[in-house]
């Protein structure tokens, strides 16, 4: 398995749903099983959105290319498909569900992947949950609380990663789980995804971020660079270096000629 | 999938519990009303002179009455009320022993999982079957405390003293258009007696169900918890589905002497065709605490303010109620409260949920007489939109008299959004599966306070209702 790719992106186009705004311009990536992919950028550069149309967002819709997942085009499943089939997005900003809690929400979702007529024991649950906060050095009170309401920006992250552990996905999508945390916070959601990583090395990741700071606790295999919609460079973690040490202001030039030509090319087809 | 294609899957109208069983009545009166249906009632219960008076005055009452014109839509009820039967007496006796239940009725308790529940829970069980108990029972304890937990016709019988001194204290039948049509010609309800200390720890129980074609329900329950006296009535009602309009307009009066504490809990669940009208009023003693937790799915219209008066000093009163109303269903719904007493206190939570062209409307008061000094009132709703047909309003009244008194009042509308249901289905939950636990959790904090089994049985019904004809 681990010669061939576990996600295959090919030319991906994707646009805002009910609008003409285009934001992915044809997306190529490929990554292997258990390895760790990161994708800088600066902002609107189509980065969040790439995670977002991989999970299936309703906001976006897709106007060209493909994508693979574990040998699967996926453009066609809803969102709830692309979970059960071992896909997890950590949220950059995490919903909030008033009155349900934690451990009820995290058993209704195991639930949905059992067949019709299975139930998840009680017990059994309690029992993985304990264990999975344990983990996580997380007190178990945490998952009484009801799903990100009045929580802080770091709990709803460390929130994010507890329902990680508890579903087990063969690849997390994380898209900018590392803004808006402090140092301390930061830390604590890197421990977690390396904590589960060491318990699954198969465990894929695709780390979406703005800084490069994320990179001094999750050390990745590969770091590409999303410009204008494209992934303009790809590289191991010099390129992340190289970023912090110059900016985007190189690739914001090229940027800005491309999006000149989109605009010509937009004003024909509205002609 | 589009939302509206999805939320036709979604709501509670398409009725679980609508089967039907074969009649058995022995009597029925003609369609429509009449003195002489009165009279027929009246005579059919072997009542006294005092009873027949009082129902055919409440008669002339409700034929002098206008019909409300504010609330929801009763232009076609005129209609309605000419077709339907007023008095059907399912059989001639009062069962007390399950065995002696006639088969299908007891074919119908079963179904609604009421012998299962009370072997549970359920100390005591009056059930109304169409306009008669036919079963009861009640633990041999209570019944040496001197608790009467009775169908109301017994009450009448048995224990004439307390009747005719609380009957119609609290809701008198002038009280309302449908007060008085419920005073002229009520059939069936409880009737309950708390003596003075008695604590009751396992709820009083009544299921019951209307299950004849247009046949009008008019309970009447009364129930007296005398001093320092403690219980709590579980009430459930579902019928079954037909295609004329139903109606059902019951009276409920509960007296809280001092220091007495009483919880009333209803989860009603009628058949969309049914106009369900009901007065229900608590009046609280000193130092007394009343609690009405009242859940309403289903029918066409729901007009229902569960009222608390506090005439007592230090009085309480706690107003918590659900709504669900679905396509062509209106909920008008909420709660009143007034305070007549100083250093009386009330809160009123109330919670709706509106789908496709469902209409739920919060209508509430708040009212403080002059001389309630120190009163302290707090009123919450929250209303939960399923998509952008649906309907919420609010209609909060305050009228207050006193200078020290302390209001408040609270309301939110909210709608399932994108963001929250595709953060479900992220998870892997399927739409219908997100939508419901978004309604439970919304509703989760009124829920909570329900009986175990009854909590389990509203989520299965919300879970139940969500799923199937999604393409």
């Amino acid at each position: 398995m681990s010669d061939t790719s576990i996600l295959t992106i090919t030319g991906l186009r994707a646009k805002v749903a009910d609008e003409d705004l285009d934001i992915l311009m044809g997306v190529d990536l490929e990554i292997r099983p258990g390895q760790i992919h990161t994708i800088m950028g600066p902002n609107g550069s189509g980065k969040s959105t790439l995670a977002k149309v991989l999970a299936g967002h309703p906001d976006y819709e897709v106007t060209g290319g493909d994508v693979v997942f574990n040998g699967q085009s996926i453009l066609d499943l809803e969102p709830n498909e692309r979970a059960l089939a071992g896909m997890f997005l950590a949220f950059q900003y995490p919903t909030e569900i008033p009155g349900v809690s934690i451990a009820n929400f995290l058993r209704t979702a195991l639930q949905a992947r059992l067949e019709d007529g299975e139930e998840v024991d009680l017990f059994d649950f309690q029992e993985e949950l304990l264990d999975r906060m344990k983990l996580l050095d997380m007190d178990p009170a945490f998952a009484e609380r009801p799903v990100n309401d009045g929580f802080s920006g770091g709990e709803k992250k460390r929130n994010e990663i507890l329902q990680m552990a508890v579903l087990r996905p063969t690849l997390a999508l994380m898209d900018e789980t590392d803004s808006g945390l402090d140092i301390d916070a930061l830390q604590i959601v890197a421990n977690g995804v390396n904590t589960l990583r060491e318990e699954n090395p198969d465990m894929t990741v695709l780390l979406i971020t703005h800084y490069q700071r994320m990179l001094n606790y999750i050390k990745p295999d590969a770091v590409h660079v999303m410009v204008g919609g494209r992934i303009v460079r790809s590289g191991g973690p010099e390129v992340a270096i190289a970023l912090e040490e110059q900016g985007y202001a190189d690739w914001k030039e090229q940027d800005k000629d491309e999006g000149q030509e989109e605009e010509q090319q937009q004003q024909v087809v509205t002609a | 999938m589009p939302e509206n294609e999805l939320v036709e899957g979604l709501g509670l109208d398409e009725y679980q519990y609508g089967f039907i069983d074969d009649e058995a009545h022995v009597f029925r009166t003609r369609p429509g009303l009449s003195e002489e249906v009165v009279r027929q009632i009246s005579k059919h219960k072997e009542e006294p002179e005092w009873m027949l008076e009082f129902r055919l005055k409440a008669l002339k009452i409700y034929e002098s009455k206008p019909m409300p014109t504010w609330g929801g839509d009763l232009s076609d009820l005129e209609a309605t009320l000419d077709e339907i039967y007023f008095y059907v007496k399912p059989q001639d006796q009062m069962e007390r022993s399950w065995d002696d239940v006639p088969s299908n009725i007891k074919n119908t308790f079963e179904r609604l999982g009421i012998p299962e529940a009370e072997q549970k829970l359920l100390a005591g069980v009056g059930a109304q079957y169409e306009s008669e108990m036919v079963y009861h029972s009640l633990k041999e304890e209570w019944a040496s405390k001197g608790v009467i937990f009775d169908s109301i016709e017994d009450g009448l019988k048995n224990h004439p003293e307390i009747f005719r001194e609380h009957f119609a204290t609290v809701i008198p039948a002038a009280d309302n258009k449908f007060a008085a049509l419920n005073s002229a010609v009520w059939s069936g309800g409880s009737f309950v007696y708390v003596p003075k200390g008695v604590e009751l720890e396992t709820p009083l129980q009544a299921y019951f169900r209307v299950n004849q074609e247009r046949m009008g329900q008019f309970e009447r329950t009364m129930i007296i918890m005398e001093e320092g006296s403690q219980a709590h009535y579980i009430e459930g009602c579902t019928a079954p589905v037909y295609s004329t309009d139903s109606f059902h307009s019951g009276v409920i009066e509960i007296i809280l002497k001092k220091d007495s504490r009483f919880r009333y809990t209803t989860i009603q669940n009628w058949s969309n065709n049914m106009y369900n009208l009901v007065t229900q009023r608590a009046v609280v003693n000193e130092n007394a605490t009343m609690e009405w937790l009242d859940g309403n799915l289903g029918s066409k219209l729901t007009m229902k303010y569960p009222s608390c008066y506090l005439v007592g000093e230090g009085a309480h009163g706690d107003i918590m109620s659900i709504a669900y109303a679905s396509d062509g269903q209106h909920q008008d719904t909420g709660g009143k409260v007034v305070h007549v007493a100083p250093n009386t206190t009330s809160s009123i939570t109330s919670k709706s949920i509106s789908k496709g062209n469902g209409r739920s409307s919060y209508r509430g008061l708040c009212k403080v007489y002059e001389g309630a000094n120190n009163a302290r009132s707090n009123v919450e709703c929250d209303a939960l939109l399923i998509n952008a047909t649906a309907r919420t309003d609010t209609y909060p009244y305050i009228e207050i008299e006193e200078k020290q008194a302390t209001v408040g009042h609270e309301a939110t509308v909210s709608r399932i959004g994108d963001t929250q249901l595709f953060y479900l289905m992220s998870r892997g939950l399927t739409k219908e599966e997100a939508m419901a636990l978004i309604v439970r959790g919304f509703i989760e904090p009124i829920a909570k306070e329900l009986p175990l089994e009854y909590a389990v049985e509203l989520n299965r019904l919300i879970e139940l209702e969500m799923e199937g004809s999604v393409g």
